[in-house]
């Protein structure tokens, strides 16, 4: 539980709600309220209130199709909501300026196919306004250095979906979201994107991952876990261990889907 | 509106372009082989003289709503257009982008066309040959900001294909090419009169009959252009940030 500090007079109880909600929002990068989205007549974010804390690796987990990206593109701004509010350093979702804050990378590479890697991230680049020079970084960052010339429609599925990953990491983004973005690749160059998120969170940035891997669970700060379009748990791996008396994630989701149903 | 976003697009338009040689040959050469086929179809000047001006605005016309419709598109579906929308960009960045862009394609396409007609063919232009590639060069944009404004309302390449026929024959039926739009009974006359490739094929004729630069031809050059922008601002209103 965090401590927030005895008050030296005594508050009224609202009050000190208050304040303790500002002093969360001042916190958290993300926060989202009752969220619900409706798509094609089917309800599939239902009710999820989160945070996210600044400077953090956050892990969203879930079976395919329980509203992982449909959250992540919430937060991102460009879904359309039903209901509920999704503040993003204290600004409404979508703001335009957030529009430069935040780096997106989709599951499906939004990349095209008929540039090279470098042209392509040259022109998000100027897009975004930053120096070209930030594209040999961010080419470097995920690995790519030996086919920057190379035409992204001619990449194997992995080097587009790191070409995809680099867009995101344009600039110095305060919060990613990154979905899904070590799908079919190799353990290494997993190993070394998630030191790189490691590192990105060190120097401040929030990152909201997606990813459906266990082992990957284990190094993010926080884990959230959907289902169905509910929040199922918001906690610590070491804390969802610890409650769920389970050694490894997998069997801690397990443990904690089957609580779920037997509600 | 930020100028060097709008470079940036159509600096990137025109990469992609380059990597697919194929499309850009096709795209400067048809317009000329059209016109090549068509003065040996007739084998008489005069009458390719009286077709070929109109034709000169109709085939980068057409061949632009094409290209443009099937490209805007393939943006839309393959989600860097929503990437673009996450991004500081406006919606009018894009278009105009995307307009300049393939406006240099068709300003090339058009005066090789142009240059073949009037060079080789025998096309006799009365009027100045530059007036006669503004107006053509007005037409593909045109062309070019209806695509842009039609890929909207399709959602495979397939259907966008088949808007050609639906916005391109119509125009082409009425514009006055087959029969002069006087002619032509009040009701198709009155259709005639909104749609704006008719304005710009009475353009094209009148330059190359007459050397005269008058009120009717401004005009007329004005609604075309005046509806090349009106499509492309009613293709930014299409474009949205937020999707369900």
């Amino acid at each position: 539980m965090p401590h927030w500090g005895t008050p030296r007079h005594p508050v009224p109880l609202t009050a000190k709600l208050n304040a303790r909600r500002i002093k969360r929002m001042v916190n958290s990068a993300v926060s989202v309220e009752g969220l619900r989205v409706v798509r094609g007549g089917r309800e599939v974010v239902r009710d999820v209130s989160c945070r996210i804390a600044a400077g953090t690796v956050t892990g969203l987990l879930g079976p395919s199709g329980c509203g992982k990206t449909t959250l992540m593109r919430a937060i991102v701004g460009v879904q359309i909501v039903a209901g509920g509010t999704v503040t993003v350093f204290g600004r409404p979702a979508g703001s335009p300026a957030l529009r430069r804050t935040i780096g997106y990378a989709t599951q499906n590479p939004a990349i095209y196919p008929d540039l090279t890697v470098r042209e392509a991230l040259r022109y998000f680049a100027s897009v975004l306004r930053f120096p070209p020079s930030d594209v040999d970084r961010v080419i470097a960052e995920v690995d790519l250095a030996d086919h920057a010339g190379a035409l992204i429609g001619r990449l194997s599925g992995g080097q587009r979906s790191r070409a995809n990953l680099a867009v995101a990491l344009l600039g110095t983004p305060e919060l990613l979201i990154l979905d899904e973005p070590t799908v079919g690749l190799d353990p290494v160059l997993r190993d070394e994107l998630w030191a790189l998120f490691g590192r990105l969170a060190a120097r401040g940035a929030t990152l909201l991952v997606s990813s459906h891997v266990m082992d990957e669970a284990a190094r993010c700060d926080r884990l959230l876990l959907m289902r169905e379009g509910r929040l199922l748990t918001d906690d610590t791996p070491g804390g969802l261990r610890e409650r769920t008396g389970a050694d490894d994630l997998e069997r801690a989701f397990l443990h904690l889907i089957t609580e779920e149903a037997a509600r | 509106m930020s100028p060097a976003v709008t470079l940036a697009t159509t600096r990137r338009i025109l990469t992609q372009l380059r990597h697919d040689p194929r499309t850009v040959v096709l795209l400067l050469v048809m317009p000329s082989l059209l016109m090549l086929l068509l003065r040996y179809v007739f084998n008489s000047e005069r009458q390719f003289s009286g077709l070929a001006p109109a034709l000169l605005g109709i085939f980068p016309f057409t061949i632009m709503f094409l290209i443009t419709s099937v490209t805007t598109l393939r943006e839309r579906t393959s989600a860097t257009l929503e990437r673009l929308m996450t991004m500081p960009v406006g919606k009018l960045d894009l278009l105009f982008g995307y307009a300049a862009a393939f406006g240099l394609l068709a300003a090339a396409q058009v005066s090789l066309a142009t240059a073949v007609s009037v060079w080789w063919l025998g096309l006799d232009v009365a009027g100045s040959v530059w007036v006669l590639l503004l107006v053509a060069l007005l037409d593909a944009l045109l062309g070019t900001a209806l695509g842009l404004f039609v890929s909207a309302f399709a959602t495979t390449e397939f259907q966008a294909i088949q808007f050609m026929p639906v916005v391109v024959l119509p125009q082409f039926l009425l514009c006055g090419l087959l029969t002069p739009r006087d002619e032509m009974g009040w009701l198709l006359n009155g259709i005639s009169d909104v749609l704006p490739l008719s304005y710009a094929v009475d353009a094209l004729t009148q330059v190359t009959r007459s050397a005269e630069v008058d009120g009717t031809l401004a005009r007329n050059m004005l609604i075309v252009a005046g509806c090349a922008l009106l499509a492309l601002v009613l293709g930014a209103a299409t474009l949205r940030r937020r999707t369900p």
